[in-house]
Order: structure tokens, then sequence, then C-alpha cells
């Protein structure tokens, strides 16, 4: 019957109906319904994400998807961010761009996260793609201005340019003379991260002012506050802007002139940037702060009366972030004021100081919580925390996705009962019914792993380190998550026992990430014998595991599933788990 | 590959030790043999000389606030932003006052200029005209009337040369130059 109705709609029918479903998931349930549907399906998938650029190889890629005109890819474990995975440990996109330049001559989007791209890679995608316009290198690195002027040189159609955080040899700032002038389409251009005090001043110009189509512009500290004026008289209509350096000798003109170029942005809703805030210049923004939905101020240490200042013009603010100098004053300020706040990032500004430098404590974010009904996201740094405010800020806001709670000093215990934060973090997946991402801090002991896993069914990504009592702590989490892609764990007690138990479950997470942890390296031979379509790998920088004996801990373990077997671009300190004797090395 | 006794190299684990980090930055001196003394560790069937931790580190106390790599989790360009920021926003020094017992008035120094104790102290001794002495961790400040002291965050008088550079400067409220016998009080190990 079905068949009968699958053959009954021609191929280009079917094409045009599934050109209309865009999800990922959703398309690979397509592609499962029957043989015909996943044939048609693959020749008409444009965009393909991949998770992790070792679950899969490029040819496989190409070969099942021959008309792809979107990647996305990310490399390396999310504790790369935290200085966790050595260097040299992987993630290099020059494979997947070689053999993507002979595939796909019609590429137009790279996107990649934690991906180590050189010159070479950048050199190869200005050559290869004709039609290419999208790049965004989001904290990735290993490539210098040179590789991108390669880009900006070739890319006659470039739309999107994006280094959103990353490490880039900054060379010279005269790559962006590279953009011919006949280079009109640029609608975003992020080049915040980079590090050079000089910028090609006279070229960025000239680029904003002929791309009429420019929505979001993120400019670097090279950038002085004087010429920001001049920019936004020539890009109106942006949407996004990151000011570079935000701080001058406070002079009238100066100001005015400022001001005003603001206040000639009528679409500006998002702002970033702002290094070294003079406070006396941020009034220049009150024309357009009504209309901000975002504002990024992570790096601006003003103080706590110049931020409530700032945040109380803006009360259609859904997204802050912003240093602990905001304080639990200016948090409650915020609270009043933003009521379409839905996601709120605090991080600390002297984050390794033995004592707290400002007065922001777990009030500040119960008052949020309490205040902002739309509330989604949090990553919150303090010093202390309860579990009564845990259970507030969860029966306030069961409609939170993302909790991120960083307690600075690890295994910090409740500072009124001097508890375990086991029952505040067991309200928050409790109540908190589509939670996807949790990271936990404080003391914790097996029991709130025990919530974990019976409330946390819709928890996709969990973070713990310095927590749990023994292998229960680590059983509850794979046994009960059911929705889990990724663990990272650091510095908790677990070890052979619960990954064993549990391995089958690995197969369905995208990755398993565990350091200083308790888990053996006989453990992790068997688990890379037993398990053929996971690479368990074994990082150790001192010495080969098996220099000692079996049961001795490994130092750090990343285990992730795959099709495409183990990989063979490994460092010398990384060794995969394989076959019966021998460790592939 | 068989037979090392136990997984640690207790004696020249330092010596041999790769760190993690950038080169220039601070040495991070703990983590590793934190890891070996977890609980679970010790309680597992490592053989006799097995996986216990390094025997120093059990019994000694805990370096005070030695950093743990990747903790708390902050991406490196804020961390680096936080370091700049914390070197220009306080107006590019830590300016402290310095007074000398005897001296009519007081003067002010910089400590950020200095890269350690022997710059400060000769800065100190050219400022005031004498001599402070040898240090020596036993014995303080000998060969002097004089004993560099400084208040700290706590309030306390400590002898100038005891912690770490980095510590110093930012613990450091006020120097002192003490003289006479209260500064021979100070440096003579009592």
């Amino acid at each position: 019957m079905q068949k009968k109705m699958a053959y009954s709609f021609p191929d280009e029918v079917l094409e045009q109906v599934f050109s209309f479903i865009q999800s990922d998931k959703d398309r690979n349930a397509v592609s499962l319904v029957c043989k015909s549907w996943d044939e048609i399906e693959r020749w008409c998938r444009r965009k393909v994400f991949i998770g992790n650029c070792y679950a899969v190889s490029p040819r496989m890629v190409i070969r099942r998807f021959p008309e792809v005109r979107s990647i996305k890819l990310k490399g390396k474990p999310h504790f790369a961010d935290f200085n966790l995975v050595p260097d040299g440990w992987g993630g290099y996109v020059l494979p997947w761009i070689a053999e993507m330049a002979g595939a796909y001559p019609w590429l137009e989007e790279i996107r990649l996260k934690r991906m180590v791209v050189t010159d070479e890679s950048l050199e190869l995608i200005a050559k290869s793609f004709k039609n290419f316009k999208v790049l965004v290198l989001f904290s990735c690195e290993g490539f210098s201005t040179d590789g991108l002027a390669a880009i900006a040189a070739s890319c006659k159609n470039l739309r999107e340019l994006d280094l959103r955080e990353s490490e880039v040899d900054d060379l010279s700032g005269h790559w962006l003379a590279h953009f011919p002038e006949t280079c009109t389409s640029l609608v975003s251009l992020n080049i915040s991260c980079l590090r050079s005090d000089e910028v090609s001043f006279s070229a960025l110009e000239r680029l904003v002012g002929r791309c009429p189509n420019l929505r979001s512009l993120r400019l670097n500290r090279a950038v002085t506050l004087d010429k920001i004026a001049n920019i936004l008289r020539r890009a109106p209509q942006l949407v996004d802007f990151g000011t570079g350096y935000y701080a001058a000798e406070l002079q009238p003109d100066v100001f005015s002139n400022l001001a005003g170029a603001f206040s000639s942005c009528k679409e500006l809703k998002s702002l970033s940037g702002f290094w070294d805030v003079v406070p006396a210049y941020l009034p220049a923004l009150y024309s357009i702060c009504p209309r901000l939905t975002s504002l990024n101020l992570s790096y601006a240490t003003i103080q706590s009366p110049d931020l409530i200042k700032l945040v109380s013009h803006c009360p259609r603010l859904q997204r802050l972030l912003v240093l602990d100098y905001v304080e639990d004053s200016g948090l409650e300020e915020l609270a009043s004021s933003c009521k379409d706040l839905q996601e709120l990032r605090v991080f600390p500004s002297d984050p390794f100081g033995a004592e707290p430098n400002v007065s922001l404590t777990e009030q500040g974010l119960v008052a949020v919580s309490l205040g902002c009904p739309k509330l989604r996201s949090v990553l919150y740094f303090c010093r202390r925390m309860s579990n009564a405010a845990l259970v507030t800020i969860a029966q306030n806001r069961p409609n939170l996705t993302r909790f991120r709670l960083c307690i600075i000093e690890p295994k910090t215990p409740d500072y009124l009962t001097l508890e375990p934060l086991d029952v505040g973090f067991g309200a928050i997946v409790e109540h908190c019914k589509d939670l996807r991402r949790l990271s936990l801090s404080g003391l914790l002991t097996d029991h709130v792993f025990e919530y974990i896993g019976t409330y946390g069914k819709k928890l996709e990504m969990l973070s713990v380190a310095f927590a749990g009592d023994s292998d229960l702590g680590l059983h509850h989490v794979l046994s009960g998550c059911e929705s889990l892609r990724k663990l990272e764990i650091r510095d908790c007690p677990f070890g052979d026992k619960a990954l064993l138990a549990n391995a089958a479950k690995l197969e369905t997470m995208r990755s398993l990430w565990m350091s200083s942890c308790a888990v053996s390296f006989g453990a992790c031979k068997l688990l890379g014998q037993k398990m053929p379509k996971l690479n368990v790998e074994v990082i150790d920088e001192t010495e080969p595991p098996d220099s000692r004996p079996e049961s001795c801990p490994v130092d750090k373990l990343y285990i992730y599933r795959s099709v495409a077997g183990p990989r063979f671009d490994m460092p010398p300190f990384v060794w995969t788990m394989g076959e019966a004797v021998r460790i592939l090395h | 590959m068989e037979g090392s006794v136990g997984c640690d190299n207790d004696l020249n684990l330092r010596a041999t030790e790769l760190r993690l980090g950038l080169p220039g930055t601070e040495p991070v001196s703990i983590v590793r043999s934190n890891k070996r003394s977890l609980q679970q560790v010790a309680d597992d069937d490592c053989g006799v000389n097995g996986c216990k931790s390094d025997d120093q580190n059990e019994t000694a106390p805990p370096p005070p606030k030695a950093q743990i790599v990747g903790w708390p989790p902050i991406r490196s360009y804020r961390k680096n932003n936080i370091q700049t920021k914390k070197n220009e926003s306080e107006g590019g020094g830590i300016y402290v006052k310095v007074s000398m017992d005897g001296a009519p008035y007081l003067r002010k120094i910089d400590l950020k200029i200095y890269s350690g104790y022997p710059e400060l102290l000769q800065a100190i001794e050219n400022m005031f005209k004498f001599t402070i002495g040898e240090y020596s961790e036993r014995e303080g400040y000998k060969g002097s009337d004089y004993a560099p002291t400084y208040e700290d965050k706590d309030g306390d008088w400590m002898l100038v040369g005891d912690v770490p550079w980095e510590m110093f400067i930012t613990s450091c409220k006020r120097l002192r130059i003490m003289k006479g016998s209260e500064a021979r009080g100070l440096g003579c190990g009592v």
C-alpha cells in the first residue's frame, strides 16, 4: 500500500516537498521511510551538520550526499575551551576541504567550530568554490590573516565572514584591503577576535560603505572610539554591531558625533564589544537602547551603577552578557526593567582571586529568576550558593532550558547549611522539565546524579566537575538520561564499573569526556575491544598508558561513536583502544 | 611494557612533568597529583605500590591557592582580557606607601614596575639611602639594622620576601622599613 503511495509521486514533486523540510532530524527521518525516499532525499540534501568530525569520513558524507551546498563541522570536545585538550589533539579541517574541493564545486557555506584551520585550508577554499558565500570559524585556530586575505580576494560573492572567538595569527590589518572594490555582497563581518592594534581602517570604511546589505559588523579593539561614528554613518542599516575600544578622553564633539551616529541606526538591535569602556560615553547609546534585544558587556569593566543606568534604558532586552561587576543590585534592577529577558550570562571579573571582589551572590540570580518570566538560559559564575536559592530558582523558572552554574571554588557546600547542593540541583532537574543543558558545581554527592538520572529526561548535555562519590553517580546518569548526547566529566571518582555496565549507552551519545577520573587503562582497552563502533581515545602527555599496570587510571579519556573507525591523524600522546592485542597508535 | 612497580614516577615527577598551558604562563602545580589521591583510586586493587598517590602529597599540606588547570571554566581569551584589564585598571600600577622608621615623610612606589624582590629592595635602598642586608628564609635580613616589612590584606605585618612575588604584589597594602631592635626581632628566626 505504502509503496504504491511513494511511487505515485514523481521524484521532482517529492523533492519539492522535501525542500520545505529544513531540520536535520526531520530530514533523517524522511530518509528512513523507504529506500526510494532515502534515495531522493540524499540527492536533494543541501545542508549537512556533522557534530563530530571524526564520527564519519569526508568520503562517506560525499558518497551519501552528493549535492551538498552547506556544511557545518565540529572538531574538538568542549573542554578544549578550558585548555583540557592538549594542542595537537586533532580536529583538522584540511582533509575535509581537500575532499570537498573535488566533490562539491558548488559548495557555498562552511561553518566550523573548534577546528584547526590552516592558511592552506583557507587558500584551498578560496580556490575551489566558485560560489562561496559563508565562512564561519567559531573558536578555531591555526590560521593567519594571510589565509583571510586569500578568502577576501577570491570569494566574489562572499556574504559572511565570521571569525568569532577564533585565535588568529594577526600578521597585519592589511588583509582587509584584499576585498576587491567589486565586492559589495557582505552581509556579516565579524573580526572582533583579531588582536593586533592595526587594522586597515580606510579599507574597512570603504568596504562597509559599499556593502548595502551589511547587517552585522563586529569590529576589534584596533578600532578606536572616534572612528566608530564614521563606520556607523556608512552603515545605518546595521542590525548587529560590535564596537571596538569604547574608551577615550571625554570630548563633547566626539560624544555628540557618536550619539548622532548611533541614533541614525534605526535597525540596531544588538551590541557587543565594549572593551575598555569609559562610562561617560555610554549615554551615547541611549537613543538605541529602547530597541536593543541583545547586549554583550562581558568585556566592559564598568561598575554596577553605570550598568544599572544603561540596562534600565533597555526594556526590550532579551539577552545580556555581563561581568559580575553588575552585582546583586544590578541584577535586581535588571529583573525589574527587562521583562523580556531570555538569556543571562554573568562572568567573573576576578576568577582567580581568593576572595570575592564584588557583591554578587546567589541573590542576584534568584532576583532575575523571579522577575524575568521568559528566562530560559543561564550561565552564572558566583562564589556562594544555597539549596534554598536553587530550589527557589527552579520553582520560579520551570521553563529553563539551559542552566550552567559555576561556583568558583570547587566543592563549595551550601553556605547556609554546609550541606551538599544535591537537593538544589535536584530541584532544577525536577522542575525544569525541558532542561537540555546543565553544568554542575559545588559540593555534590552521588545523590545529585540520582536526581539527574530520574528527572533529566530531556537533558542533552551535562558537565560535571569535582563531584560525586562513586561509580553509582555515573551509572545514574548513563542509565537514566535518555536524551543524553554529550557528557563531560573532570576530577570525579568515577571508574570502570559504571562505564562498562553502560557501554551500549555510549553508542547512543555523541561523546563522553572523562579526565582526572578513575577509569583504568584495562577498562579502556576492554571497551575499545568490545565496542567497535566507538573510538576510545586515551590521552596522556606524560607517558604511554601501557607503561603502567592496566589497573592504573588513565589521565584523559575521550569516547565517541564513529562509523569511520579509528582515526589516523593522532599525535603521539593519543592512543585509540582497538583490537585484542595491539593498541593503535 | 610491564615491570614498573607503580604508576607514579614518584621521585622525579616534577622534573619530567609536562604541563598544560601556554609557555610563559605560571606553572600549574597540583592537578596530576590530586587525581592520584582520590579515594576511589586508593581502594582499587592496584597492587602493592600500585596507584597510591605520591606520599609526599598526602602528608604535606596543600600549597595555597594553586591554580587548577581549566578551572574556573573560562575561555582563554576571556582570561587574557581580564589580565589586561587588571593591569590597566590599576592606573598602570600598584602604588603603595613606603615608610621608614625615623624618616620625616613617606614615599610611594609602584610595585608593578619591579619584576622581583631584588629590584624592589634595591629601589627602596636607593630611595632612603640605606642597606637592607642579605635575605635568607631562615633568618630574614641579616647584616643590617633594617628589615623591610609590609602590611598584607589581613592587616598583618609580614617580612618582605617570604611569599612568591606575584602573591606579594597583590597582597601588599603598604611597606614599612623597620629599624633597630624591632627589626632585629623580626629578622632573627625567633
